[in-house]
């Protein structure tokens, strides 16, 4: 396959379309309106329909109805629109609903600004509608992945017969990298539970309506089920050097981009540093969290909010580790320059250092000052 | 019932087919509905499926019923059944429509559904003429929810809400659906009818039957509003309930046809949807077919030397300051190395400064975000002076203009300062100076192959004249570099 050039916001459209999706209801929005713009472009060309809906909370509703006619739809906003969601995501929950909604961030609350941020997190993640239900979650860090988890979350979304947010933030939306699709389109079978206007499925009914307490309680308890097999089944993460790590960074998004390059360095510096990226945060991976645990000392969590996904990793270490927390918000990104000070403020406060003496540390450091001061074109 | 013992009848009238013999999807009484007696939406929903009996549509009919007294339509109707969010059902039933063409799909609303808290959704599903059918069920009063006010409540009458009787200062007027819509162009028929008497149910009969046939036929957006009664809530006996339709709710709703564009839409001719093209076309169609990609210029890139291009471009909106960026990115991943761009994006792209961040890499790239670049392009001073600092040691700044600021001047990081914009004009024209800065760039990292830097150019500037002189453009910029060094 060859690579192009692309924007996240275009690949998800593409994916989506290869992967079957044929319906796109939205509403315009920075930093997400491109998501809008490619499918208002090819939906129509490749027999999928493309409505731009009077308000997010329409848009959620007729996703509604495409997916209850058994199309894959999806729909695309940021903060403010996803919000307004709320309300037709704890539908389409309770009525079993499959569809994709990508989520690009931006600051918050209220109009906030069109810079990104993460504090979507509990939104999204533990789901801004009313009753028991989850959305599964997944935070692409790339332009290829922003199209290998578009169809993903169209697999899942069937699978569990339920919502998945794909939630990155406006920079992995923006950014231009290289991507490649595969080069066979798919189209799914029509689910036999869909209301698709024949014969064999006019006895089918789309509901979330449960009068009698006890079938309520049944179809409650359904949808647990399923969201623990999600969590049995789906949980994903990216690792890098946590084998003998004895600090580990955790952060999503354009913050594990960072991150990453963070945790080069902090090694170049002696210091035992790895990432664990949650790829979907939910299902978060506790289990993985807890298992780096045994051998990792401290976790540093990163997030371009004040703290929504750090309360996760706390549950999944249960108090067994101190989590140290840095954040920058309103659009601002922390450098790969601060968190490695940070990182090191923190190494160096608990001793965290290998074991160096103060000359071999100082060495390390003049080599790698030096190292880049030679960093030439 | 069919199964009748007595051998020798006519049947002249049997409950609907479309209609389920019993309602199962009840919890209790599976052989009555669960409406209150003299309660106007049985009489409208024995229309409904009288009119999807008559024209033969029951398997094609989708059935999408919102919140209030109109919920429970899925235990009743033998129909593909969608249950809606409350006021929600028009959007649903777009969606239906939209992607179900040929299905006969009706909005069961009432009042408070529709004209509050799903006036958005009907206005619009109305305006953009989606091909559904609304049948609205108007009592002018919340039932299920035990009599609040509606935005149909008339002026007086008493709710819960209005204890004392809706007020016009306070409250407002009862909203007119029907002659709101109606004045929208794209829907094909508009009638307000009521339950008054056995005339005005005739009537009503008729216009659901109409509303129904014309979305069979795919004409368009139809609504039928019925005046119907509501005893309970109203505190009348049915007989008392059905005279205040006809004395009293019909003065403030007068009953008629508010637009019908019927005959008019029947003559025109109806566009044929264009066929969906096969799977195998999809790649092709999205630009994403490996056939239509180009095969790149890997082979012509210098295997030896290490490259780790951290580029931050700024300048003020207008300047193609992006562009640069792009044109750096593309020509990159021709040469078959990693590369990332990433703009400043929002209110920043319509006015005042831009800038980018662009990385090209032989190794896999781990964040797009520069924020210690080892070039900078400075288009205007102002954005010199927000990522000056920001330059790395052996880095290089770009600056477009001929003095560089002193105070900007820093050890170990070399500027090229030229009125780059002025030189540009050389070219045949001022607005090639990112060009011209992008030659300077290309030849101080003097890694990327020549015919990268030519596709790269093809595939993002469509009009051959400007691809021209951008070319001759990053010739110049290149000279301008060699001759600063010399």
């Amino acid at each position: 396959m060859r690579k192009q050039l692309m924007k996240g916001n275009e690949a998800i459209v593409k994916s989506a379309i290869l992967a079957g999706c044929r319906a796109f209801y939205g509403y315009p929005i920075t930093p997400a309106s491109e998501i809008a713009e490619a499918a208002a472009e090819f939906m129509p060309r490749t027999g999928g329909v493309y409505v731009q809906a009077e308000s997010e909370v329409a848009a959620i509703n007729m996703l509604y109805g495409a997916a209850s006619v058994g199309v894959r739809a999806m729909t695309a906003s940021s903060g403010p629109g996803i919000s307004l969601m709320q309300e037709g995501i704890s539908y389409m929950a309770g009525a079993e609903l499959p569809c994709v909604i990508a989520d690009i961030t931006r600051g918050g609350p209220g109009l906030g600004n069109l810079g990104s941020e993460q504090s979507d997190y509990h939104q999204v993640v533990k789901g801004g509608g009313h009753g028991s239900y989850r959305t599964l979650v997944l935070a692409p860090n790339s332009v290829q992945e922003m199209a290998d988890l578009t169809a993903l979350a169209f697999d899942l979304a069937d699978r569990y017969r339920n919502p998945v947010v794909l939630m990155a933030d406006g920079f992995i939306g923006q950014t231009m990298e290289p991507v490649e699709f595969p080069q066979v389109a798919t189209l799914p079978q029509l689910p036999d539970w869909a209301v698709a206007g024949t014969a064999a499925s006019r006895g089918n009914l789309i509901n979330s309506l449960h009068i009698d307490f006890d079938e309520m309680e049944q179809h409650s308890l359904l949808l647990e089920a399923k969201y623990k097999e999600a969590e049995r089944n789906e949980t994903r993460a990216e690792e890098w050097r946590t084998e003998d790590a004895e600090i580990v960074l955790v952060g999503y998004g354009i913050v594990s981009r960072i991150l990453k390059a963070v945790t080069a360095e902090a090694r170049a510096h002696g210091l035992k540093v790895g990432l664990l990226r949650p790829v979907s945060l939910y299902p978060f991976p506790k289990a993985r969290i807890a298992q780096v645990a045994e051998r990792a000392k401290l976790f540093i969590v990163v997030e371009l909010s004040h703290g929504q996904m750090i309360e996760d990793v706390q549950l999944a270490l249960r108090g067994t580790r101190p989590v140290e927390f840095l954040s920058r918000v309103g659009g601002n990104v922390p450098t790969h320059e601060d968190v490695l000070q940070f990182v090191r403020q923190i190494a160096s406060r608990e001793g965290l250092t290998q074991g160096r003496t103060a000359p071999e540390r100082e060495s390390l450091e003049r080599e790698a000052l030096e190292k880049e001061q030679m960093a030439h074109v | 019932m069919s199964s009748s013992p007595v051998a020798d009848y006519t049947v002249v009238h049997a409950k609907s087919r479309s209609f389920y013999d019993r309602y199962e999807r009840k919890t209790e009484l599976q052989h009555q509905t669960h409406f209150c007696p003299g309660c106007g939406h049985g009489i409208v929903h024995k229309m409904i499926a009288a009119a999807i009996d008559e024209l033969g549509v029951q398997d094609r009919t989708i059935l999408v019923g919102p919140v209030g007294c109109s919920v429970f339509t899925y235990y009743y109707f033998d129909v593909g059944n969608v249950q809606a969010a409350h006021g929600r059902a028009p959007a649903v039933a777009t969606a239906v429509s939209r992607s179900l063409p040929g299905s006969v799909v009706i909005s069961y609303q009432g009042d408070g559904d529709l004209c509050a808290i799903g006036s958005a959704e009907i206005l619009h599903a109305a305006n953009r003429g989606e091909n559904i059918a609304v049948i609205f069920v108007n009592n002018a009063i919340y039932s299920m929810t035990g009599g609040q006010a509606a935005p149909t409540t008339l002026l007086g009458q008493k709710s819960t809400t209005t204890p004392l009787g809706r007020k016009a200062a306070t409250e407002g007027y009862p909203l007119h659906v029907s002659e709101l819509l109606a004045t929208l162009q794209a829907p094909v028929y508009i009638e307000r009818v009521g339950l008054g008497d056995n005339k005005q149910i005739a009537q009503t009969a008729r216009a659901i039957r109409r509303a129904l046939e014309n979305q069979a036929r795919g004409l368009g957006f139809s609504l039928v509003e019925v005046l119907s009664p509501c005893p309970t809530i109203w505190e009348m006996s049915p007989v008392e309930a059905q005279h205040w339709v006809r004395e009293t709710m019909e003065k403030t709703f007068p009953l008629g046809v508010f637009r019908d564009q019927t005959k008019e839409r029947l003559a025109a001719p109806k566009p044929e949807p264009a066929p969906s093209p096969a799977l195998d076309e999809l790649p092709r169609i999205l630009g994403v077919a490996d056939a239509d990609l180009p095969e790149g210029n890997a082979h012509a890139l210098d295997a030896g030397q290490t490259i780790d291009l951290q580029v931050r471009i700024a300048g003020f909106g207008g300047q193609g300051v992006l562009l640069l960026g792009e044109v750096l990115a593309e020509a990159g991943l021709d040469a078959g190395l990693e590369v990332s761009w990433l703009p400043s994006y929002g209110p920043e792209m319509r006015s005042g400064t831009s800038n980018c961040h662009v990385r090209l890499a032989r190794e896999a790239i781990d964040s797009p975000l520069v924020s210690a670049p080892n070039v900078l392009v400075a288009m205007n001073e102002p954005s010199l002076r927000k990522f000056d600092q920001s330059v790395r040691r052996g880095g290089w700044v770009i600056f477009d203009g001929e003095e560089f600021p002193a105070d900007c001047r820093r050890e170990g990081v070399h500027v090229l300062a030229l009125p780059f914009t002025e030189l540009a004009n050389g070219t045949g024209d001022k607005r090639a100076a990112n060009m011209v800065m992008l030659g300077a760039v290309l030849e101080l990292a003097g890694v990327l192959p020549e015919a990268s830097i030519a596709a790269a150019l093809r595939r993002l500037i469509r009009n051959p004249r400007w691809v021209e002189l951008d070319e001759r453009a990053i010739v110049l910029g290149r000279q301008l570099f060699q001759r600063a060094l010399a």
